[in-house]
């Protein structure tokens, strides 16, 4: 193909990657043959289930180079080079028919490959010359032969297995038929194109040179025709609406009628799909009649592209006489799969597009297709039963066709010039590169139903949504490739599905979900690896519906994320109960930093929230040199204590009793609370044996697992696990060495394996003003999946910040979901395998995490590699499910389901990263480094990163100038983003940073789901002195002002102003010196500046117009997270000033860079 | 005396590899998940300090007989043994660490590591037979 001006070299590319398709096609008997006679599931089929796809790629590639300068006019001349080009790429196709039909049937996808492939290879050419002196018969040849290829895409996909010799018939049928469907549906290699036009090629190809040429010649012709006047036209029009007004717009650009074609391609692909599901027998034979005439026929057939083109004179009724209509449906399908240019539009049988359609994944298509075939061997019949479906089915499929082009054409608008993704983005010149509101995750390069299906981003986050084919693709886009996870979340919306049989591949286990492909009603295809499994009786019952027969219809498949009532065969043993355990400090610093009563206080309020039924039990053990039990067996008149002071061999007095149920001890148990933090309030002891008193506590949950929570206020100084502080306080802002990171001794880690052994996870609270060796006791909840809060300085009261926010996470603490008992599993598809996991666990075997207590606030993240390469499949699926006993007490499965595309090119790549996921993801393998190696190993390898990476997309993008710092507009982010990183308390060198501080950070970093950790590395600040109503939003009543985001630097801040800093778990408002007197007076509830206290940590009820706008935005932004942050207001001479202002991470400190001076760091080395 | 030498190289060498197989087949246990990394790794830090003794042993023997081109050979091996148990971060339990062993392709590098031990035992077989055998002869 020529003319690639300026753009990748796509087509080799294309050929590259589908290398497989061109051996196929060079003995294309063979492997027809190899096919048929093979053993159903033969490796083959899963890339033809796929095999929509490559196809489309290839067209692409040829499209592609052509594409260059066509874009926004259309030159006659380029035009004309166009219909060279397709000619090309129809004979090609006819190559491959020509030889025998049966083949091609067989080959199926392999042709379509070759199909596409022709115009970038030499080897159609020929053929493809000779192709064009061919007569119109030639032709119509050719255009069956299309359609048979489409329809072999169908076929050998799901039919393979099942029905070998039917091929064969079938084909035949085709054969004959196939004039029918090539007049009817003139179009062969168009569709293809839609995969990558989202990226925005503008596509010359399509329209064919001589039109009256064809025309004449052949139906096929007309639409080749009808491309060039219609297609410009048209464009617009058609998308939107279906319709046939195709007539009077004038020349809408080349480039917007070749995407939408593109997109319409991908939309039929889509629709065959989609019309499976939507099998409900919508249309009555009468309806097929009209099929068969000329407007209807070719709408059914081509419907996506229907739309778009006039009715071209050369789309003469003949072809759709009746016989076809017989036909027709296979061919129709074929047709759509492939993607049908012409159509006149067919509006009239086409009610609007119901939405009703859903398709399933590529993989789906197939199914329909399959179905037929396997049923009647026998040619299609009218009335033959078997084809039934098929009929219904797709004539159902059209009108949802045309939606879906619609939509899917807006999308490749969109897209038309350049992905808004790929945009260079000239990082030193822009300044505004953050968004106004906060980032949302990019969506991945999907069709719109496969789109609407998917899994949540703030679920499941692929860090590259469009995924590389290769490792060496990998390699070069120099991103991480890994997930991000939040598999507990709260979620409002969740499908729970009980059902006696949960439906699994039998050699992958993985769940049923929405990306797998049915081949039959009795048979769906593992879209994780490939195995064809059946579908059990129960399954073809669909309870939402009440009705038989429709297992693409059930919930699991519906729905990517789910949640399964698991019966007894996942069950070890009947499930816990929920078990809560207090481990509390009692020693003089814990009485000395009031923490007892506000633990106390929390834990009475919560009492009777505390997630649990009937069985719920609870017990309380305390510490300090000596460790001290409850008795709160029912029946006794007020609390027993009791003291163990052999600390070295630590065991418990009465097993029984300790630990109690909930509700039948409640009023000893609030005796207790009410009772603990007086009791020790005279203790001179200030030693802490938290070693044995964990140890205790291991051996009273052993046999039941469960919950406990341990309140640490210092460092451990007795018996097993005693600690020596590490911290040498003048190391605190060393630039060059930071020690200690990791853990002092294994002990803690030890006593978590076992803890997760049994099933109980412990939660740490330290609440210290000293160094406590954060990173030895953090081990003890990294390992067993609890959770670690970490609360420096805390005094209740002279640090009523930290005593707030203790009392409001205890509040989230105490009654937030839990789960017990829990594995999680991540899958994906073969070819990728998943080599580190980060987060708060155990991985007891090569997938599988051992989580003791899953808690909705736990994020986990994994690092993956590209074992084998993904030539053979378009889309790559994940999934977590993850399987917990809830504290009712029933055994559930939560399934997510991930899909996103597969990409072979470097742009296209870059174009899918998610900046935030790889941030995140990034920060938490800096945090491993930093353990593992070296605080400045993490940092310079964080640096490198963002280096490499624009390294290496500038070196993609080769007209860039190489002396400025570019970055793709979906990695704008990243340097900020980074610098965020290489300021954060984990990462910092040269601040004074405490040990502990460091360390907790970067717990949090591994454990926290990704919307709060990106709120911890990059806060939002929002200037709040001036909301206004324009652009709120209005929730429940409310109005929610929405001011943009800010810039975190010092420039932003105005001594006039007042602004706010979303932190995640603390709000900062900094009030400026001259700030308006009237916002201090109606919002803080104080005449002036100097009136606002030191301390404030509320904001007073006002009526004030300023103060209800403050308020309902601050409390919508509360709303928005699991934690209720505390609110800090900050004035200039406020020593928390410092927290305000570390946050301004694009200024300059004395130890770091500011933004641009790091982006010229980055830019010198990479011009280096 | 030469002979007694490389009798009891040949002898400690023989329990290297079974040393190396033993781990070698406890990590491909690990790795087919019939077995749970805790209990592989308990196993496995079990014998990192005899096979490190054991290899020192024959390496200090060597020296000692003045086989200055085994005691080459040897010390490597030796060396990499004692900076790998020196290494292990005061926190982890052992040169095998259950909760890391599946991070960040531990366990692949282990069994490479296995294997590469195993190969190297098994050329110091065949040399210390020569040279027993050799000095057998010589005697």
């Amino acid at each position: 193909m020529s003319a690639p001006a300026g753009l990748p070299p796509r087509p080799s590319a294309g050929a590259a990657a589908y290398a497989g398709g061109p051996a196929e096609v060079a003995a294309p008997q063979a492997g027809a043959l190899r096919r048929h006679n093979g053993p159903v599931q033969s490796p083959m089929q899963f890339p033809s289930g796929y095999g929509l796809h490559p196809p489309n790629y290839s067209v692409l590639s040829g499209r592609y180079s052509q594409v260059p300068n066509k874009a926004v006019s259309p030159h006659l001349d380029n035009q004309y080079r166009a219909s060279y080009h397709s000619t090309y790429y129809s004979a090609p196709a006819q190559n491959v028919m020509t030889p025998s039909v049966a083949t091609n049937v067989l080959n199926t996808q392999e042709s379509q490959q070759l199909y596409n492939k022709t115009s970038p290879q030499t080897a159609g050419s020929t053929e493809g010359l000779t192709q064009g002196a061919i007569s119109s018969a030639s032709y119509l040849h050719t255009s069956a032969q299309q359609s048979y290829s489409a329809f072999g895409n169908h076929y050998s996909t799901s039919v393979s297995s099942s029905v070998a010799s039917q091929g064969f018939p079938l084909n035949s049928d085709h054969y004959t038929m196939p004039v029918v469907s090539s007049a009817m549906y003139p179009t062969v290699s168009y569709p293809s194109a839609a995969i990558d036009s989202v990226y925005g090629q503008v596509y010359t190809s399509q329209s064919l040179p001589d039109v009256g040429q064809f025309k004449q010649t052949n139906t096929f012709s007309s639409q080749s025709t009808a491309v060039p006047h219609s297609l410009q036209q048209h464009v617009p029009v058609g998308y939107n609406s279906t319709l046939p007004t195709v007539s009077s717009a004038q020349s809408v650009q080349d480039s917007l009628s070749r995407n939408l074609t593109g997109s319409l391609t991908k939309a039929n692909n889509q629709i065959s799909t989609g019309g499976i599901d939507s099998l409900q027998p919508v249309q009555s034979v009468s309806q097929k009649a009209q099929f068969t005439k000329p407007g209807v026929g070719t709408a059914a057939s081509s419907a996506a592209t229907s739309s778009m083109r006039t009715p071209a004179p050369g789309l003469s009724p003949e072809p759709r006489s009746t016989p076809s209509f017989t036909q027709s449906p296979e061919s129709a399908l074929q047709e759509e799969t492939r993607s049908v240019t012409s159509s006149p539009v067919p509006a009239p049988s086409v009610p609007q597009p119901s939405k009703t359609s859903k398709p399933f994944g590529y993989g789906y298509p197939a199914l329909q297709p399959g179905y037929q075939n396997a049923t009647p061997p026998a040619p299609v019949q009218p009335s033959n039963p078997g084809h039934h479906p098929g009929f219904q089915h797709y004539q159902q499929q059209y009108p949802g066709v045309n939606q879906l082009s619609s939509s899917l054409g807006g999308l490749s608008l969109q897209h038309s010039q350049q992905p808004e993704s790929l945009r260079p983005v000239n990082l030193t010149q822009d300044r505004n590169i953050l968004p106004v509101s906060s980032l949302p995750a990019p969506v991945p390069n999907l069709n719109s139903d496969l789109r609407k299906l998917n899994c949540s981003p703030d679920s499941f986050r692929c860090t590259l949504t469009n995924v590389p084919q290769t490792q060496a693709l990998l390699n070069k886009a120099k991103l991480p490739l890994g997930l991000l996870l939040h598999p507990f979340r709260d979620l409002t919306q969740l499908p729970v599905i009980t059902s006696s049989t949960i439906v699994r591949c039998r050699s992958c286990r993985t769940y049923i979900n929405p990306f797998v492909s049915f081949i039959d009603q009795r048979r769906w295809k593992c879209n994780l690896c490939y195995r064809v499994n059946d579908v059990p009786e129960e399954f073809m019952y669909n309870p939402l519906t009440r009705s038989y027969g429709e297992p693409h219809k059930r919930p699991e498949v519906q729905n990517s994320t789910v949640e399964f009532i698991a019966s007894s065969d996942y069950m070890l043993r009947p499930p816990q109960p929920a078990v809560y355990l207090f481990v509390l400090d009692v020693s003089h610093n814990a009485v000395e930093a009031g923490y007892l009563t506000i633990v106390c206080q929390s834990l009475l309020e919560n009492l009777d929230k505390l997630p649990g039924d009937s069985r719920t039990r609870i017990g309380f053990i305390t510490f300090d040199s000596t460790v001290q039990f409850y008795n709160l067996q029912e029946g006794l008149s007020q609390p027993q204590m009791l003291i163990v002071s052999d600390i070295d061999d630590i065991f418990l007095p009465t097993p029984d009793s300790l630990l109690v149920n909930l509700h039948e001890s409640k009023e000893l148990i609030k005796d207790l609370l009410n009772a603990l933090p007086n009791m020790f309030t005279n203790t001179r002891e200030t030693h802490s044996a938290l070693g044995p008193a964990l140890q205790a506590a291991f051996k009273l949950m052993s046999p039941t697992g469960g919950r406990i929570s341990v309140f640490q206020t210092q460092l451990p100084s007795l018996g097993a696990g005693l600690l020596h502080s590490r911290e040498d306080p003048n190391q605190r802002s060393s630039t060059t060495v930071v020690q200690h990171l990791g853990p002092a001794t294994d002990f803690y880690k030890k006593l978590a394996l076992d803890c997760s052994g049994q099933q109980t996870a412990v939660d740490l609270f330290l609440l210290s003003s000293q160094y406590s060796d954060l990173a030895s006791l953090a081990c003890m909840s990294k390992y067993s999946a609890g959770c670690i809060y970490y609360y420096p300085s805390f005094h209740h009261i002279h640090n009523p910040a930290q005593a707030e926010k203790l009392q409001k996470d205890l509040k989230r603490y105490l009654t937030r979901k839990i789960g017990f008992e829990a594995v999680m599993r991540i899958r994906c598809t073969k070819g990728l395998s998943i080599h580190t996991f980060h987060g708060n666990f155990f991985v007891r075997s090569t997938d599988l995490l051992s989580l003791a207590n899953i808690n909705p606030d736990a994020g986990f993240a994994v690092q993956m590699s590209i074992e084998e390469s993904l030539t053979d499949t378009s889309l790559v699926c994940f999934q977590t499910a993850l399987l917990y006993t809830s504290s009712k007490g029933e055994r559930r499965i939560r399934v997510h389901t991930l899909c996103l595309p597969v990409v072979n090119s470097l742009a296209d790549v870059y174009a899918g990263a998610d900046v935030q996921a790889v941030v995140c993801l990034l920060a938490n393998m800096a945090v491993d480094r930093s353990v593992s190696s070296s605080l400045a190993d993490a940092r310079d390898a964080l640096v490198n990163a963002v280096m490499d990476s624009l390294e290496a997309y500038m070196s993609t993008a080769s007209n860039l100038q190489q002396s400025v710092l570019v970055a793709p507009n979906s990695l704008k982010l990243f340097p900020l983003y980074v610098l965020a990183l290489l300021k954060q308390k984990a990462f910092r060198t040269g601040t004074s940073t405490r040990l502990d501080d460091r360390v907790y950070a970067m717990c949090q970093m591994k454990s926290q789901p990704l919307v709060h950790l990106m709120k911890m590395i990059h806060p939002n600040m929002y200037r709040i002195d001036k909301l206004i109503d324009e652009s709120a939003i209005h929730v429940n009543d409310k109005v929610v002002p929405q001011p943009p985001i800010q810039k975190l630097s010092a420039e932003k801040l105005t001594r006039e102003g007042a602004f706010l800093m979303d932190c995640g778990s603390i709000f900062y408002i900094w009030i400026g010196k001259n700030c308006n007197n009237n916002f201090i007076k109606d919002v803080l509830g104080y005449p002036n500046y100097a009136s606002v206290p030191q301390k404030m940590t509320q904001l007073p009820e006002a009526d004030a117009l300023s103060s209800e706008r403050t308020r309902s935005f601050i409390s919508w932004l509360r709303d928005s997270r699991p934690l209720s942050p505390v609110l800090q207001v900050i004035k200039d001479e406020n020593p928390a000033k410092t927290d305000f202002f570390q946050h301004l991470i694009e200024d300059r400190t004395e130890a770091a860079f500011s933004y641009y001076e790091f982006l010229l760091q980055i830019q010198q080395q990479i011009c280096k | 005396m030469e002979s007694v030498v490389f009798i009891f190289s040949l002898i400690d060498c023989c329990a290297l590899i079974f040393l190396a197989v033993y781990f070698i087949i406890t990590l491909s246990d690990l790795e087919c998940d019939y077995i749970n990394a805790r209990s592989c790794c308990s196993k496995l830090n079990k014998w990192v300090v005899p096979e490190l003794i054991g290899h020192a042993i024959v390496t200090v023997l060597m020296l000692i007989s003045l086989h200055w081109f085994i005691f080459l050979l040897n010390l490597p091996v030796a060396t990499w043994n004692i900076y790998r148990f020196i290494m292990v971060p005061s926190g982890n339990m052992g040169v095998f660490d259950p909760t890391e062993i599946h991070n960040r392709g531990q366990l692949k590098s282990h069994m490479k590591e296995a294997m590469i031990k195993l190969g190297f035992h098994l050329l110091c077989f065949f040399m210390y037979l020569y040279s027993m055998i050799l000095a057998l002869i010589n005697d």
